[in-house]
Protein backbone atom coordinates (compact mmCIF):
# COMPACT_ATOMS: atom_id res chain seq x y z
CA UNK A 1 0.00 0.00 0.00
CA UNK A 2 0.94 3.39 -0.61
CA UNK A 3 2.30 5.33 2.40
CA UNK A 4 -0.68 7.04 4.35
CA UNK A 5 -0.36 8.95 7.42
CA UNK A 6 -2.34 9.94 9.94
CA UNK A 7 -1.54 13.99 10.07
CA UNK A 8 -4.06 14.67 12.65
CA UNK A 9 -6.57 13.46 15.47
CA UNK A 10 -9.41 14.79 16.89
CA UNK A 11 -12.15 13.67 19.71
CA UNK A 12 -15.07 14.78 21.37
CA UNK A 13 -15.13 13.09 24.68
CA UNK A 14 -17.60 10.18 25.22
CA UNK A 15 -20.53 10.64 27.81
CA UNK A 16 -23.73 12.11 27.85
CA UNK A 17 -24.44 15.53 26.44
CA UNK A 18 -27.81 16.41 26.28
CA UNK A 19 -27.40 20.24 25.20
CA UNK A 20 -25.17 19.64 22.54
CA UNK A 21 -26.48 18.20 19.19
CA UNK A 22 -24.68 15.35 17.03
CA UNK A 23 -23.48 17.86 14.71
CA UNK A 24 -21.73 19.80 17.56
CA UNK A 25 -20.19 16.65 19.16
CA UNK A 26 -18.75 16.29 15.05
CA UNK A 27 -17.48 20.11 15.10
CA UNK A 28 -15.47 19.68 17.99
CA UNK A 29 -13.69 16.14 16.85
CA UNK A 30 -12.90 17.68 13.15
CA UNK A 31 -11.78 21.30 13.84
CA UNK A 32 -9.50 19.46 16.69
CA UNK A 33 -8.13 16.99 14.13
CA UNK A 34 -7.70 19.70 10.77
CA UNK A 35 -5.98 22.02 13.72
CA UNK A 36 -3.40 19.37 14.58
CA UNK A 37 -3.03 18.28 10.68
CA UNK A 38 -1.90 21.82 9.91
CA UNK A 39 -5.66 22.89 8.71
CA UNK A 40 -5.15 21.10 5.34
CA UNK A 41 -7.70 21.30 2.71
CA UNK A 42 -8.98 17.59 1.77
CA UNK A 43 -10.25 16.43 -0.91
CA UNK A 44 -12.76 14.31 0.17
CA UNK A 45 -14.76 12.82 3.67
CA UNK A 46 -16.27 9.82 5.13
CA UNK A 47 -18.52 10.13 8.21
CA UNK A 48 -19.20 7.02 9.91
CA UNK A 49 -22.56 7.01 11.87
CA UNK A 50 -25.22 4.33 12.33
CA UNK A 51 -27.92 6.58 14.11
CA UNK A 52 -27.34 10.49 12.89
CA UNK A 53 -29.60 10.44 9.81
CA UNK A 54 -29.34 11.65 6.49
CA UNK A 55 -26.51 13.48 5.69
CA UNK A 56 -25.38 13.35 8.82
CA UNK A 57 -21.41 14.64 7.81
CA UNK A 58 -22.91 16.83 5.30
CA UNK A 59 -24.35 18.93 8.28
CA UNK A 60 -21.06 18.70 10.10
CA UNK A 61 -18.84 20.33 7.36
CA UNK A 62 -21.65 22.91 6.81
CA UNK A 63 -21.72 24.27 10.22
CA UNK A 64 -17.82 25.02 9.42
CA UNK A 65 -17.90 25.85 6.25
CA UNK A 66 -15.73 23.14 4.84
CA UNK A 67 -18.44 22.16 1.96
CA UNK A 68 -17.77 21.48 -1.66
CA UNK A 69 -16.28 18.36 -1.58
CA UNK A 70 -17.80 14.56 -1.76
CA UNK A 71 -18.62 14.05 1.52
CA UNK A 72 -20.13 10.23 2.10
CA UNK A 73 -21.56 8.83 4.87
CA UNK A 74 -20.74 5.13 6.13
CA UNK A 75 -22.64 2.81 7.91
CA UNK A 76 -21.16 -0.81 9.37
CA UNK A 77 -22.78 -1.01 12.77
CA UNK A 78 -19.89 -0.69 15.39
CA UNK A 79 -17.46 -0.47 12.61
CA UNK A 80 -18.85 2.16 10.92
CA UNK A 81 -15.81 4.50 11.28
CA UNK A 82 -13.48 1.73 10.63
CA UNK A 83 -14.87 1.38 7.35
CA UNK A 84 -14.61 5.10 6.47
CA UNK A 85 -11.03 4.73 7.17
CA UNK A 86 -10.72 1.74 5.13
CA UNK A 87 -12.44 3.27 2.25
CA UNK A 88 -10.26 6.75 2.61
CA UNK A 89 -7.23 4.45 2.71
CA UNK A 90 -7.88 2.61 -0.04
CA UNK A 91 -9.20 6.00 -2.30
CA UNK A 92 -5.46 7.36 -1.52
CA UNK A 93 -3.61 4.10 -2.59
CA UNK A 94 -5.71 3.96 -5.16
CA UNK A 95 -4.24 7.96 -6.58
CA UNK A 96 -8.14 9.15 -6.33
CA UNK A 97 -7.25 11.60 -3.07
CA UNK A 98 -3.94 13.00 -1.51
CA UNK A 99 -5.63 14.03 1.93
CA UNK A 100 -8.86 12.58 3.34
CA UNK A 101 -11.18 13.91 6.38
CA UNK A 102 -12.44 10.31 8.15
CA UNK A 103 -14.61 11.33 11.17
CA UNK A 104 -17.50 9.67 13.15
CA UNK A 105 -20.30 10.60 15.02
CA UNK A 106 -22.86 9.80 17.08
CA UNK A 107 -25.50 10.54 19.55
CA UNK A 108 -27.22 6.75 21.07
CA UNK A 109 -30.36 6.80 23.72
CA UNK A 110 -30.31 4.96 26.66
CA UNK A 111 -30.43 1.30 27.60
CA UNK A 112 -30.50 -1.59 25.35
CA UNK A 113 -29.97 -0.68 21.29
CA UNK A 114 -33.12 -0.44 19.21
CA UNK A 115 -31.69 -1.40 15.96
CA UNK A 116 -33.64 -1.60 13.09
CA UNK A 117 -31.93 -4.37 12.28
CA UNK A 118 -34.62 -6.75 13.63
CA UNK A 119 -37.73 -7.30 11.68
CA UNK A 120 -40.98 -5.79 14.26
CA UNK A 121 -42.06 -9.45 14.96
CA UNK A 122 -38.74 -10.06 16.41
CA UNK A 123 -38.91 -7.05 18.34
CA UNK A 124 -42.79 -7.85 19.36
CA UNK A 125 -41.29 -12.03 20.66
CA UNK A 126 -38.73 -10.27 22.57
CA UNK A 127 -35.65 -11.23 20.41
CA UNK A 128 -34.66 -8.02 19.85
CA UNK A 129 -32.66 -8.55 22.91
CA UNK A 130 -28.53 -7.10 22.04
CA UNK A 131 -27.50 -8.18 25.65
CA UNK A 132 -29.12 -12.03 25.22
CA UNK A 133 -26.89 -12.57 22.71
CA UNK A 134 -23.94 -11.26 24.23
CA UNK A 135 -24.41 -13.15 27.18
CA UNK A 136 -25.25 -16.57 25.40
CA UNK A 137 -21.55 -15.95 23.57
CA UNK A 138 -20.14 -15.36 26.87
CA UNK A 139 -21.63 -18.96 28.11
CA UNK A 140 -20.45 -20.56 25.24
CA UNK A 141 -16.42 -19.05 25.81
CA UNK A 142 -17.20 -20.06 29.84
CA UNK A 143 -18.16 -23.59 28.53
CA UNK A 144 -15.11 -23.94 25.58
CA UNK A 145 -12.07 -22.30 27.39
CA UNK A 146 -13.15 -22.83 31.35
CA UNK A 147 -12.83 -18.53 31.65
CA UNK A 148 -14.97 -17.84 35.10
CA UNK A 149 -17.24 -15.08 35.99
CA UNK A 150 -14.80 -13.84 38.24
CA UNK A 151 -11.98 -13.46 35.51
CA UNK A 152 -14.82 -11.91 33.15
CA UNK A 153 -15.38 -9.33 36.07
CA UNK A 154 -11.18 -8.81 36.40
CA UNK A 155 -11.37 -7.21 32.18
CA UNK A 156 -14.22 -4.69 33.72
CA UNK A 157 -11.86 -3.63 36.39
CA UNK A 158 -8.78 -3.78 34.31
CA UNK A 159 -10.10 -1.35 32.00
CA UNK A 160 -11.83 0.74 34.26
CA UNK A 161 -8.63 1.29 36.33
CA UNK A 162 -7.37 2.28 32.96
CA UNK A 163 -10.21 4.50 32.30
CA UNK A 164 -9.33 6.63 35.56
CA UNK A 165 -6.56 8.11 33.08
CA UNK A 166 -9.17 8.96 30.32
CA UNK A 167 -10.17 12.69 30.40
CA UNK A 168 -12.15 11.72 27.30
CA UNK A 169 -14.09 8.29 29.09
CA UNK A 170 -17.52 8.34 30.83
CA UNK A 171 -16.70 6.63 33.43
CA UNK A 172 -13.30 7.88 34.94
CA UNK A 173 -13.47 5.79 38.21
CA UNK A 174 -12.28 2.11 39.22
CA UNK A 175 -14.14 -0.58 40.22
CA UNK A 176 -13.65 -4.06 41.72
CA UNK A 177 -14.48 -7.46 41.10
CA UNK A 178 -16.83 -7.88 44.27
CA UNK A 179 -18.75 -4.42 42.48
CA UNK A 180 -18.77 -5.96 39.15
CA UNK A 181 -20.43 -9.54 41.05
CA UNK A 182 -22.62 -7.13 42.96
CA UNK A 183 -24.38 -4.95 39.73
CA UNK A 184 -27.35 -6.26 38.75
CA UNK A 185 -27.67 -8.97 36.46
CA UNK A 186 -28.43 -8.16 32.77
CA UNK A 187 -28.53 -11.65 30.97
CA UNK A 188 -27.14 -14.21 33.13
CA UNK A 189 -23.79 -14.09 32.95
CA UNK A 190 -23.57 -10.93 32.13
CA UNK A 191 -23.86 -8.65 35.02
CA UNK A 192 -24.28 -4.90 34.29
CA UNK A 193 -20.95 -3.17 34.66
CA UNK A 194 -19.45 -5.97 31.96
CA UNK A 195 -21.51 -4.11 29.29
CA UNK A 196 -20.61 -0.76 27.84
CA UNK A 197 -22.95 1.82 27.89
CA UNK A 198 -24.43 3.30 24.41
CA UNK A 199 -23.47 7.01 24.20
CA UNK A 200 -22.69 9.94 22.21
CA UNK A 201 -18.95 10.92 21.06
CA UNK A 202 -17.24 11.99 17.99
CA UNK A 203 -13.51 11.17 16.78
CA UNK A 204 -11.81 12.56 13.66
CA UNK A 205 -8.29 11.58 12.15
CA UNK A 206 -6.79 13.17 8.69
CA UNK A 207 -5.24 10.75 6.53
CA UNK A 208 -2.48 12.27 4.04
CA UNK A 209 -0.63 10.34 1.28
CA UNK A 210 3.55 10.28 1.71
CA UNK A 211 4.92 9.60 5.35
CA UNK A 212 7.80 10.89 6.25
CA UNK A 213 10.25 10.16 9.61
CA UNK A 214 8.28 9.44 12.96
CA UNK A 215 4.77 9.95 11.31
CA UNK A 216 2.82 7.73 12.55
CA UNK A 217 1.57 5.56 9.20
CA UNK A 218 -1.92 3.55 8.70
CA UNK A 219 -0.12 0.02 7.70
CA UNK A 220 -3.65 -1.46 6.85
CA UNK A 221 -7.45 -0.54 7.49
CA UNK A 222 -9.39 -4.04 7.01
CA UNK A 223 -13.17 -4.62 7.33
CA UNK A 224 -15.12 -7.95 6.92
CA UNK A 225 -18.30 -9.58 7.38
CA UNK A 226 -19.34 -13.04 8.19
CA UNK A 227 -19.31 -16.25 6.57
CA UNK A 228 -23.00 -18.05 6.59
CA UNK A 229 -23.86 -19.86 9.22
CA UNK A 230 -22.89 -18.69 12.75
CA UNK A 231 -25.84 -18.56 14.89
CA UNK A 232 -23.72 -16.48 17.84
CA UNK A 233 -21.83 -14.24 15.21
CA UNK A 234 -23.53 -10.51 15.78
CA UNK A 235 -25.09 -11.35 12.20
CA UNK A 236 -27.94 -12.56 14.57
CA UNK A 237 -29.88 -14.89 12.31
CA UNK A 238 -32.70 -16.93 13.32
CA UNK A 239 -30.85 -20.13 13.09
CA UNK A 240 -27.82 -21.53 11.91
CA UNK A 241 -25.70 -24.76 11.08
CA UNK A 242 -22.89 -26.59 13.40
CA UNK A 243 -20.51 -23.05 13.17
CA UNK A 244 -17.31 -25.25 14.71
CA UNK A 245 -15.49 -24.43 11.57
CA UNK A 246 -16.60 -21.05 10.71
CA UNK A 247 -13.69 -18.77 10.81
CA UNK A 248 -15.22 -15.65 12.90
CA UNK A 249 -15.54 -11.97 10.70
CA UNK A 250 -12.46 -11.09 13.36
CA UNK A 251 -9.86 -13.58 12.80
CA UNK A 252 -10.84 -13.19 8.74
CA UNK A 253 -9.70 -9.56 8.89
CA UNK A 254 -6.75 -10.04 11.49
CA UNK A 255 -5.53 -12.14 9.05
CA UNK A 256 -6.35 -9.70 6.15
CA UNK A 257 -4.91 -7.19 7.99
CA UNK A 258 -1.53 -8.73 9.28
CA UNK A 259 -0.98 -9.80 5.70
CA UNK A 260 -1.45 -6.58 4.25
CA UNK A 261 0.96 -4.45 7.55
CA UNK A 262 3.73 -7.18 7.18
CA UNK A 263 3.48 -7.96 11.36
CA UNK A 264 2.67 -10.45 13.26
CA UNK A 265 0.81 -10.51 16.47
CA UNK A 266 4.05 -11.02 18.26
CA UNK A 267 5.07 -7.55 16.98
CA UNK A 268 2.45 -5.76 18.61
CA UNK A 269 3.09 -3.24 21.27
CA UNK A 270 -0.22 -2.00 22.20
CA UNK A 271 -3.97 -2.78 21.25
CA UNK A 272 -7.41 -1.19 21.16
CA UNK A 273 -10.49 -3.81 21.19
CA UNK A 274 -14.51 -4.21 21.46
CA UNK A 275 -15.17 -4.79 24.69
CA UNK A 276 -18.98 -4.33 24.36
CA UNK A 277 -19.20 -7.14 27.20
CA UNK A 278 -16.27 -8.45 28.88
CA UNK A 279 -16.16 -11.75 27.02
CA UNK A 280 -16.29 -10.12 23.65
CA UNK A 281 -12.31 -8.51 24.53
CA UNK A 282 -11.26 -12.09 25.94
CA UNK A 283 -13.07 -14.01 22.95
CA UNK A 284 -11.14 -11.05 20.65
CA UNK A 285 -7.97 -12.10 22.56
CA UNK A 286 -8.04 -15.48 20.49
CA UNK A 287 -9.99 -14.46 17.15
CA UNK A 288 -7.13 -11.42 16.61
CA UNK A 289 -4.17 -14.25 17.40
CA UNK A 290 -3.08 -12.44 20.79
CA UNK A 291 -3.31 -15.81 22.00
CA UNK A 292 -3.87 -19.86 22.21
CA UNK A 293 -7.31 -20.43 22.04
CA UNK A 294 -8.48 -21.13 25.81
CA UNK A 295 -5.34 -19.33 27.08
CA UNK A 296 -7.63 -16.17 27.42
CA UNK A 297 -8.06 -16.43 31.44
CA UNK A 298 -4.56 -16.65 31.80
CA UNK A 299 -3.78 -13.93 29.74
CA UNK A 300 -6.11 -11.68 32.85
CA UNK A 301 -4.94 -13.26 35.18
CA UNK A 302 -1.72 -12.93 34.69
CA UNK A 303 -2.31 -8.84 34.17
CA UNK A 304 -0.63 -9.54 30.58
CA UNK A 305 -3.09 -7.28 29.03
CA UNK A 306 -2.99 -4.64 31.66
CA UNK A 307 -1.25 -1.17 31.40
CA UNK A 308 2.53 -1.88 32.42
CA UNK A 309 2.03 -5.77 30.96
CA UNK A 310 3.58 -6.95 27.86
CA UNK A 311 0.58 -6.36 25.66
CA UNK A 312 -1.80 -3.63 26.83
CA UNK A 313 -5.08 -4.13 25.72
CA UNK A 314 -7.38 -0.86 25.73
CA UNK A 315 -4.91 1.72 27.72
CA UNK A 316 -7.97 4.48 26.75
CA UNK A 317 -10.14 2.51 29.04
CA UNK A 318 -11.86 0.45 26.24
CA UNK A 319 -15.57 1.01 25.57
CA UNK A 320 -16.20 -0.33 29.35
CA UNK A 321 -15.01 2.99 30.51
CA UNK A 322 -15.77 5.30 27.10
CA UNK A 323 -19.26 4.00 26.28
CA UNK A 324 -19.97 3.58 23.21
CA UNK A 325 -21.37 6.02 20.59
CA UNK A 326 -21.49 3.83 17.49
CA UNK A 327 -19.97 5.78 14.30
CA UNK A 328 -17.23 7.58 16.46
CA UNK A 329 -16.02 4.20 18.60
CA UNK A 330 -13.49 2.37 15.82
CA UNK A 331 -11.96 5.95 15.33
CA UNK A 332 -11.71 6.94 18.85
CA UNK A 333 -9.30 3.73 18.90
CA UNK A 334 -7.56 5.29 16.06
CA UNK A 335 -7.20 8.66 17.78
CA UNK A 336 -6.08 6.40 21.42
CA UNK A 337 -3.57 4.61 19.41
CA UNK A 338 -2.03 7.50 17.74
CA UNK A 339 -1.50 9.48 20.00
CA UNK A 340 0.28 6.10 22.18
CA UNK A 341 2.91 5.92 18.94
CA UNK A 342 3.66 9.41 19.26
CA UNK A 343 4.20 8.98 22.99
CA UNK A 344 1.89 11.23 23.90
CA UNK A 345 -1.02 9.41 25.98
CA UNK A 346 0.15 10.99 29.28
CA UNK A 347 -0.20 8.89 32.41
CA UNK A 348 -1.78 5.59 30.27
CA UNK A 349 1.37 5.62 27.75
CA UNK A 350 2.58 2.33 26.59
CA UNK A 351 6.43 2.82 26.74
CA UNK A 352 8.15 2.56 23.36
CA UNK A 353 5.13 1.64 21.30
CA UNK A 354 5.62 1.07 17.56
CA UNK A 355 3.24 -1.30 16.37
CA UNK A 356 -0.15 -1.02 17.35
CA UNK A 357 -3.85 -2.74 16.58
CA UNK A 358 -7.41 -1.42 16.56
CA UNK A 359 -10.46 -4.20 16.22
CA UNK A 360 -14.07 -3.65 16.33
CA UNK A 361 -16.95 -6.32 15.62
CA UNK A 362 -20.39 -5.13 15.04
CA UNK A 363 -24.18 -5.46 13.76
CA UNK A 364 -23.86 -7.08 10.26
CA UNK A 365 -21.51 -8.23 10.84
CA UNK A 366 -18.83 -6.09 10.51
CA UNK A 367 -15.27 -7.00 11.76
CA UNK A 368 -12.35 -4.34 11.09
CA UNK A 369 -9.02 -4.77 12.01
CA UNK A 370 -6.74 -1.76 11.16
CA UNK A 371 -3.63 -1.72 12.35
CA UNK A 372 -0.90 1.94 12.69
CA UNK A 373 2.84 1.95 13.34
CA UNK A 374 5.66 4.71 13.52
CA UNK B 1 -61.87 -20.26 28.24
CA UNK B 2 -58.84 -19.01 26.39
CA UNK B 3 -58.82 -16.49 23.87
CA UNK B 4 -58.08 -17.15 19.85
CA UNK B 5 -54.22 -17.56 19.52
CA UNK B 6 -52.68 -15.53 16.43
CA UNK B 7 -49.12 -15.93 15.46
CA UNK B 8 -46.49 -13.38 16.14
CA UNK B 9 -46.08 -13.51 12.39
CA UNK B 10 -47.81 -15.92 9.77
CA UNK B 11 -45.93 -18.91 8.52
CA UNK B 12 -43.46 -18.78 11.73
CA UNK B 13 -44.77 -21.99 13.50
CA UNK B 14 -48.28 -24.06 13.38
CA UNK B 15 -50.11 -25.22 16.65
CA UNK B 16 -52.37 -28.03 15.60
CA UNK B 17 -56.17 -28.41 17.81
CA UNK B 18 -54.12 -31.31 19.57
CA UNK B 19 -51.56 -28.53 20.97
CA UNK B 20 -48.60 -29.83 19.05
CA UNK B 21 -45.93 -27.11 17.65
CA UNK B 22 -43.73 -27.22 14.49
CA UNK B 23 -41.44 -24.56 13.65
CA UNK B 24 -41.92 -23.90 9.76
CA UNK B 25 -38.36 -24.09 7.72
CA UNK B 26 -37.12 -25.14 4.59
CA UNK B 27 -34.43 -27.67 3.07
CA UNK B 28 -32.27 -27.03 0.88
CA UNK B 29 -32.37 -30.05 -1.70
CA UNK B 30 -28.90 -28.87 -3.79
CA UNK B 31 -27.06 -28.60 0.02
CA UNK B 32 -29.07 -30.40 2.27
CA UNK B 33 -29.08 -27.87 4.58
CA UNK B 34 -32.20 -26.64 6.38
CA UNK B 35 -32.94 -22.73 7.18
CA UNK B 36 -35.57 -21.15 9.60
CA UNK B 37 -37.53 -19.14 8.87
CA UNK B 38 -38.59 -20.55 5.54
CA UNK B 39 -37.48 -18.79 2.73
CA UNK B 40 -37.09 -19.13 -1.08
CA UNK B 41 -33.21 -19.41 -1.07
CA UNK B 42 -30.66 -21.08 0.69
CA UNK B 43 -28.32 -18.85 2.44
CA UNK B 44 -25.67 -21.24 2.13
CA UNK B 45 -25.21 -22.07 -1.74
CA UNK B 46 -27.85 -19.51 -2.54
CA UNK B 47 -29.70 -22.09 -4.90
CA UNK B 48 -33.33 -22.01 -5.40
CA UNK B 49 -34.14 -25.10 -5.06
CA UNK B 50 -35.59 -24.86 -1.76
CA UNK B 51 -38.88 -27.21 -0.55
CA UNK B 52 -40.77 -25.85 2.92
CA UNK B 53 -40.46 -28.47 5.40
CA UNK B 54 -42.37 -28.73 8.80
CA UNK B 55 -38.68 -28.85 11.36
CA UNK B 56 -39.04 -31.12 14.52
CA UNK B 57 -40.64 -30.29 17.64
CA UNK B 58 -37.84 -31.34 19.69
CA UNK B 59 -34.47 -30.63 19.93
CA UNK B 60 -31.19 -30.12 22.95
CA UNK B 61 -30.51 -27.15 24.66
CA UNK B 62 -27.38 -25.40 23.40
CA UNK B 63 -27.63 -22.17 25.50
CA UNK B 64 -29.33 -20.54 27.84
CA UNK B 65 -29.78 -16.95 29.67
CA UNK B 66 -32.89 -15.03 31.03
CA UNK B 67 -33.83 -11.64 29.78
CA UNK B 68 -35.21 -9.72 32.90
CA UNK B 69 -35.32 -6.05 31.38
CA UNK B 70 -37.52 -5.51 28.34
CA UNK B 71 -36.02 -5.33 24.79
CA UNK B 72 -37.11 -2.89 23.00
CA UNK B 73 -40.35 -3.28 20.52
CA UNK B 74 -41.42 -6.18 23.70
CA UNK B 75 -44.50 -5.46 25.33
CA UNK B 76 -44.84 -8.93 27.13
CA UNK B 77 -43.83 -10.64 30.40
CA UNK B 78 -40.51 -10.65 31.80
CA UNK B 79 -38.43 -11.83 33.13
CA UNK B 80 -38.39 -14.67 30.26
CA UNK B 81 -35.73 -17.22 29.19
CA UNK B 82 -33.91 -16.80 25.94
CA UNK B 83 -31.44 -19.37 24.32
CA UNK B 84 -30.33 -21.79 21.28
CA UNK B 85 -32.02 -25.39 20.48
CA UNK B 86 -30.21 -27.44 18.31
CA UNK B 87 -33.10 -29.52 16.42
CA UNK B 88 -32.13 -33.33 14.72
CA UNK B 89 -31.56 -31.52 11.48
CA UNK B 90 -28.60 -29.60 12.41
CA UNK B 91 -30.25 -26.36 12.63
CA UNK B 92 -29.37 -24.47 15.94
CA UNK B 93 -32.22 -21.72 16.05
CA UNK B 94 -32.32 -19.07 18.11
CA UNK B 95 -35.73 -19.12 20.59
CA UNK B 96 -38.05 -17.98 23.40
CA UNK B 97 -37.26 -20.09 26.23
CA UNK B 98 -38.80 -21.40 29.46
CA UNK B 99 -37.96 -19.75 32.67
CA UNK B 100 -34.22 -21.29 32.80
CA UNK B 101 -33.89 -22.87 36.51
CA UNK B 102 -30.92 -25.25 37.57
CA UNK B 103 -32.00 -28.36 35.14
CA UNK B 104 -30.96 -26.74 32.28
CA UNK B 105 -27.48 -27.61 31.00
CA UNK B 106 -26.57 -28.40 27.24
CA UNK B 107 -28.21 -31.58 25.93
CA UNK B 108 -31.38 -31.63 27.88
CA UNK B 109 -34.00 -32.83 25.81
CA UNK B 110 -36.32 -29.83 24.92
CA UNK B 111 -40.32 -29.56 23.09
CA UNK B 112 -41.67 -26.81 21.13
CA UNK B 113 -44.16 -24.70 22.63
CA UNK B 114 -46.55 -21.38 22.35
CA UNK B 115 -45.59 -18.66 24.60
CA UNK B 116 -48.22 -15.66 25.20
CA UNK B 117 -46.88 -12.53 24.67
CA UNK B 118 -50.16 -9.88 25.03
CA UNK B 119 -53.72 -9.37 23.91
CA UNK B 120 -54.90 -8.13 21.11
CA UNK B 121 -57.84 -5.51 20.84
CA UNK B 122 -59.73 -7.63 18.91
CA UNK B 123 -59.58 -10.01 22.21
CA UNK B 124 -57.22 -12.53 20.41
CA UNK B 125 -53.77 -13.37 22.51
CA UNK B 126 -50.36 -12.57 20.44
CA UNK B 127 -47.89 -15.76 20.30
CA UNK B 128 -44.72 -16.83 19.42
CA UNK B 129 -42.86 -20.04 19.64
CA UNK B 130 -40.97 -21.03 23.01
CA UNK B 131 -39.08 -24.43 23.73
CA UNK B 132 -39.40 -26.13 27.68
CA UNK B 133 -37.76 -29.22 29.17
CA UNK B 134 -39.81 -32.07 28.12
Amino acid sequence: MTDVRISGVGLHPFGRFPDRTVTDLGVTAVRAALSEAGDPSFDAAFCGTAYAGVAAGHKVLSAIGRTGGPIIDIEAGCASGAAALMLAAGAIDAGQYDTVLVFGIEKMPKGIIRSSFFEPWREEAGLAATPAYFALRAQRLQRETGVTKEQLARVVVKNRRHGVQNPDAMFQSETTVEAVLGSRVVCEPLHLFMLCSPNEGAAAVVLQRGAGPGAVRLDAAVLRSHLPGSVLGEATPMSGVDDTNITPPTTLAAQDAFVRAGVTPTDLDVVECQDTDAARELLAYEELGLCEPGEQGRLIDTAATTLGGPLPVNPSGGLLSKGEPLGASALGQVVELTRQLRGAAGPRQVDGARVALAHTIGRGANASVTILSR
Amino acid sequence: MSKPHVPVRPGLFEETASGVVHLLGSRCTACDRYLFPRGELCPYCSSTEVEPVMLSDVGELWGWTVVHTAPPGYEGPVPFGFGVVELPEGLRVITRLELPDTTFDVGVPMRLQVAELHDTEDDETVVTYTFAPT
